[in-house]
């Protein structure tokens, strides 16, 4: 097969490294060759962070070529927007509805765009928006949000969900597995 | 089964298995993590020390003793560490020495774009580059046997994409490598004139026979595909080339210094279009070029900043990949900020108001440059501010440096902040320092220091006494103030200021997210609000501003600390929730 690419956005502290983590532990139970970059530093403190996996027969480059990323997953809607050169044409887009407010729009000096979820939805993409923070306040914690996030993407790539758990229960401290768990299962029913 | 491994983290396994006995580092990103797993293996004695010149020795000290010894720093702690590099590169080494160096083209998280290929070439010691996590591994057993056998130590060079990307790869056995009895050899490790003279005709001798190891070394290899084109690369440019060219013939450099000239040579007749394509300098270029070769690189490729697959596809095959979608209206940028409940950010609330200027470096708190603080004048490098304050003061006088200040981190300040402080005190400046100390190294992910009473390991240890080690210098004027009493803070920063003496603030308050435990989140009652706005130029993320001029904190943020309500314009507005 050839080579895919799954581009995980999000801000510092959403939680975006654990998606990542259970999302590549399960790529590579199936065999696959992997290769996972994100950038650590700066970017930890509220920043925008994005994570870059790939996977297929045989991975050269780590990082995610613009128009070329089967799939998006955006755990807030301005990065899933700052994401989207990167998304190749027909690919789609998982996008968290909720907003994040970053610096200039809190302190007034800048508008938190209106029409994003409308421009995701008729750019043309095949987009996939919903309210993961609700999802995950259901569960039981805000926090397992990516795991929803997760969830959600497993569903549209068509992955077994009983295997998923079962990697999410290798990653994941039994204290807090079970709501991990029943994030993941609410993301994998919502579409 | 193979395993999903960083660089960094391939990096100490490779170390691990080489039987390497000793780890010295400062964190730095993007190389921090090195040190962090080393620390891991039992087998390894793994330090934070206070910088990279320290981190160094310590590393130089384990090899002339006999083991197996490894030093660990970002490109600019390389700086640090030149000194005992350089002259370690005449003596030589006994057990194996590597220095790994971890640069940042595209300046990720640092200061400047430095190319430490030059350095190594500098030091004319062997430079080696992976370019995944698997040859991270098995290049830095190749770097220890080469330090042996050629008796020199060894720069290992990372690129960020390489330290923090993450392949798969086999986690292999520990060698151990048996301690030889330790033996003087004073005409090898005095570097005094009559000694060093002759190490260095030894160091010339070692870079030919390196060269000769270069053109046989499974390090370097050529991949001959298609010869329309041929392209010279090395590190994670070699993923690039791979992954953009998949017909083009390669000639993989993994021993950058010295380079294999006879397999370049080679190499260069058997394609139609010879290319190096390398990031930052043109190091690899200049010799080839010097060689007599015609080669195309930074003719076509920047020489700043990182270069990608798909630039390698335009500018080679002339192919641009059209970008499918994008949003055609503003992106507002979401800058890293100081997180809610930093305790910098009252620190930077009070310079900002007493209208200073500060001299800063490098740490979190380098944040406080970024508005709605923008409270920083300076930054240079670790522990540049104590230093140029004196230097400001100076040309400008005294009446310059009562209104201005250095600020400098905990970690920073046992990095090199201790000898600015003493020029300041010996040449009769009357600067004032403040010390932000929040008890870890913070910016680079919480790692210990000698300041905070725990090894890298986590172990208890010894904690230096900050105030006594300030004391012993002979500065009279030492407060420790908290950072959250911003009416306390400013009234000692205006005394120290008009001192005609050093003085230093220590401004002490933990890093907030080493706190644990329930946090009470304030909120705002609405009807009593002025509307002043002070609340939000603490640039707090968890304030924000509305539509009817009274701001929102947000609870899910919101972590308790309580500066807003110490800045509040009308008391007992900003309240803790439930009181």
């Amino acid at each position: 097969m050839s080579v895919k690419n799954i581009l995980i956005a999000g801000v510092g502290g959403q939680g975006t490294v654990l998606t990542a983590k259970v999302l590549s532990r399960l790529l590579i139970r199936k065999g696959y060759d992997i290769k996972v970059s994100e950038i650590h530093g700066m970017s930890q403190r509220g920043g925008s962070v994005v994570t870059q996996v790939r996977y297929g027969e045989k991975v050269f480059s780590p990082i995610i070529a613009p128009a070329t990323a089967d799939v998006i997953l955006a755990f807030e809607k301005l990065e899933a927007v700052r994401a989207l050169p990167y998304l190749k044409e027909g690919g789609a887009v998982i996008v968290n509805e909720r907003e994040i407010n970053p610096m200039p729009v809190v302190m007034g000096k800048a508008k938190y765009p209106a029409d994003l979820e409308s421009f995701l939805n008729c750019c043309g993409a095949e987009a996939y928006i919903f309210d993961a923070y609700i999802q995950a306040v259901a569960a039981g914690n805000p926090k397992c949000l990516n795991m929803v996030m997760l969830g959600a993407w497993a569903k549209k790539a068509g992955f077994d969900p009983e295997e998923c758990l079962a990697v999410i229960e290798e990653n994941v401290p039994p204290k807090f597995l079970e709501v991990n768990k029943k994030g993941f299962m609410r993301g994998y029913d919502v579409f | 089964m193979k395993q999903l491994m960083t660089g960094n983290e391939a990096i100490a396994l490779g170390a691990w298995e080489a039987g390497v006995r000793v780890v010295a580092a400062y964190p730095g990103t993007p190389s921090t993590e090195i040190t962090e797993n080393a620390a891991k293996y039992d087998e390894i004695y793994a330090e934070w020390a206070p910088n990279e010149k320290v981190a160094m020795e310590v590393a130089i000290g384990a090899a002339l003793s006999g083991g197996r010894a490894m030093a660990c720093m970002k490109h600019v702690g390389v700086n640090v560490a030149m000194d005992p590099l350089m002259t370690v590169a005449f003596s030589g080494v006994k057990g194996g020495l590597v220095l790994i160096t971890a640069d940042d083209p595209g300046m990720h998280s640092s200061q400047n774009e430095q190319d430490n290929r030059r350095l190594g070439r500098f030091a004319k010691i062997p430079v080696l580059e992976p370019s995944d996590s698997e040859e991270c591994r098995d290049f830095i057993k190749a770097a220890f046997e080469i330090s042996e056998a050629f008796d020199t130590p060894v720069m290992l060079r990372l690129t960020t994409r390489v330290a923090h990307s993450q392949s798969l790869l086999e986690k292999g056995l520990r060698v151990e490598k048996e301690l030889p009895p330790y033996e003087r050899d004073p005409q090898k490790y005095v570097m005094v004139p009559a000694n060093a003279r002759p190490r260095h005709v030894i160091a010339e001798e070692r870079l030919l026979k390196l060269a000769a190891m270069s053109d046989e070394s499974p390090l370097n290899r050529a991949e001959i595909n298609d010869k329309k084109i041929g392209v010279i690369c090395a590190g994670i440019v070699y993923q690039y080339v791979r992954e953009a060219l998949p017909e083009a013939s390669v000639l993989k450099i993994g021993l950058s210094n010295p380079l294999p000239k006879k397999m370049i040579r080679a190499f260069a007749a058997e394609v139609e279009k010879l290319y190096v394509i390398e990031e930052l300098d043109d190091v690899m270029e200049e010799q080839i070029r010097g060689m007599g070769l015609d080669v195309t690189g930074k003719d076509v490729f920047p020489l700043v900043g990182e270069i990608f697959p798909e630039t390698i596809r335009e500018k080679l095959l002339g192919e641009k990949k059209e970008i499918a979608y994008r949003y055609d209206g503003d992106i507002v940028v979401r800058p890293p900020v100081l997180c809610a409940g930093c305790p910098h950010r009252g620190t930077f609330h009070v310079l900002k108001k007493a209208k200073v200027n500060v001299l800063g470096d490098i740490g979190c708190y380098t944040l406080g440059a970024q508005p709605p603080l923008a409270a920083i004048d300076t930054t240079i490098c670790m522990g540049a501010g104590v230093g140029m304050a004196l230097g400001m003061e100076k040309v400008r006088g005294k009446d310059f440096s009562k209104e201005t200040v250095a600020v400098i981190g905990d970690s920073t300040f046992m990095h090199s902040g201790i000898t600015g402080l003493v020029d300041v005190f010996y040449n009769k400046g009357c600067t004032t320092t403040i010390v932000l100390d929040n008890h870890i190294t913070a910016m680079t992910g919480h790692q210990q220091n000698p300041l905070t009473g725990f090894t890298v390991k986590g172990e208890p240890t010894n904690a230096v006494d900050l105030e006594a080690l300030i004391r012993g210098i002979g500065i009279r004027r030492v407060t420790v103030v908290d950072p959250f009493d911003v009416k306390g803070f400013a009234k000692v920063l205006k005394e120290e200021l008009a001192a005609e003496e050093p003085s230093v603030i220590i401004a002490r308050r933990p890093c907030e997210l080493l706190l644990k435990g329930e946090k009470d989140s304030y909120y705002i009652e609405a009807e009593r609000c002025l509307r002043c706005g002070k609340c939000l130029k603490i640039g707090c993320p968890a304030i924000e501003k509305t539509a009817s001029k009274v701001p929102i904190i947000h609870g899910d943020q919101c972590v308790g600390c309580g500066l807003c309500q110490n800045v509040c314009g009308n008391d007992g507005v900003i309240r803790k929730e439930g009181e």
